[in-house]
């Protein structure tokens, strides 16, 4: 259901510089709150509930999403970088469904 | 000393704009959004004073996404609490030891007009809120 996740970061910084780093991936985010017209009932919640994102192992960031999160979620936050390496950010759904993607930053 | 009918009027209407302002000013909180602002600060104190700084649209048009910017510098969690929505709990941000600056982008759904509220755990331990009025033309819950 879910695709492409994407991640967009500057190739290189340097040491201790605060940068930006945005995603986005594709997600239908169903709130749990709409009803299927056809059986009067409600549609399953079906969330990305946790996001993740950490570079070389540490801890970047960790938010905790409810159902009021626009469908196709986007985020934009900040690393401090402490060195080369590799950013990875992570994505839990309800259904178990875990999305990973990577980008690698190299020091200016 | 008489009073013109004039005057008379002009008292009334004072004294009816002074009754009213306080309850314009005050920002006046659901029971059930203070038990969720309680839930985040375990019953602590929350000032209303401090850089919490929410950047959104003073009127969404898609209330489908309605994109939102917070910044609350020396920030460790915030938590977005959007009061009309059926689920009035939206997101909490956990800012971790390689967060650069505690600001943060996304886009939230808004079930009608109303009062957007952050609230956020200072690195001292603190609490601040802040909040803003969204009119949404467009509901998307």
């Amino acid at each position: 259901m879910a695709i492409k996740p994407r991640i967009k970061i500057k190739k290189k910084a340097s040491v201790g510089e605060v940068i930006s780093i945005r995603t986005k991936i594709n997600h239908r985010m169903e709130s749990g709150q709409r009803i299927d017209k056809d059986t009067n009932e409600k549609i399953p919640r079906m969330i990305i509930h946790t996001f993740e994102a950490s570079f070389n192992g540490k801890e970047i960031i960790t938010f905790n999403l409810e159902g009021s999160v626009s469908a196709d979620p986007y985020f934009e936050f900040f690393l401090k970088v402490p060195e080369a390496g590799e950013l990875l950010c992570k994505w839990t759904d309800d259904e178990g469904s875990i999305f990973e993607a990577t980008k690698t930053l190299a020091i200016s | 000393m008489t009073l013109s009918r004039r005057k008379t009027l002009a008292l009334g209407s004072a004294a009816i704009s002074i009754s009213i302002i306080p309850f314009d000013l005050a920002f006046a909180i659901k029971p059930e959004t203070q038990a969720l602002v309680d839930e985040f600060t375990n019953g602590a104190s929350v000032s209303e004073e401090g850089a919490l700084i929410i950047s959104a649209p003073e009127i969404a048009e898609n209330g489908g996404a309605v994109p939102i910017s917070i910044n609350a510098p020396g920030a460790k969690r915030i938590v977005i609490i959007a009061e009309n929505n059926p689920n009035p709990k939206v997101i909490t941000f956990n800012f971790g030891e390689l967060s650069g600056r505690s600001e943060v982008s996304t886009r939230i759904r808004l079930h009608s007009t109303q009062d957007l509220l952050a609230v956020a755990e200072l690195n001292d331990g603190s609490f601040i809120s802040s909040a803003v009025n969204i009119k949404v033309t467009l509901g998307g819950c």
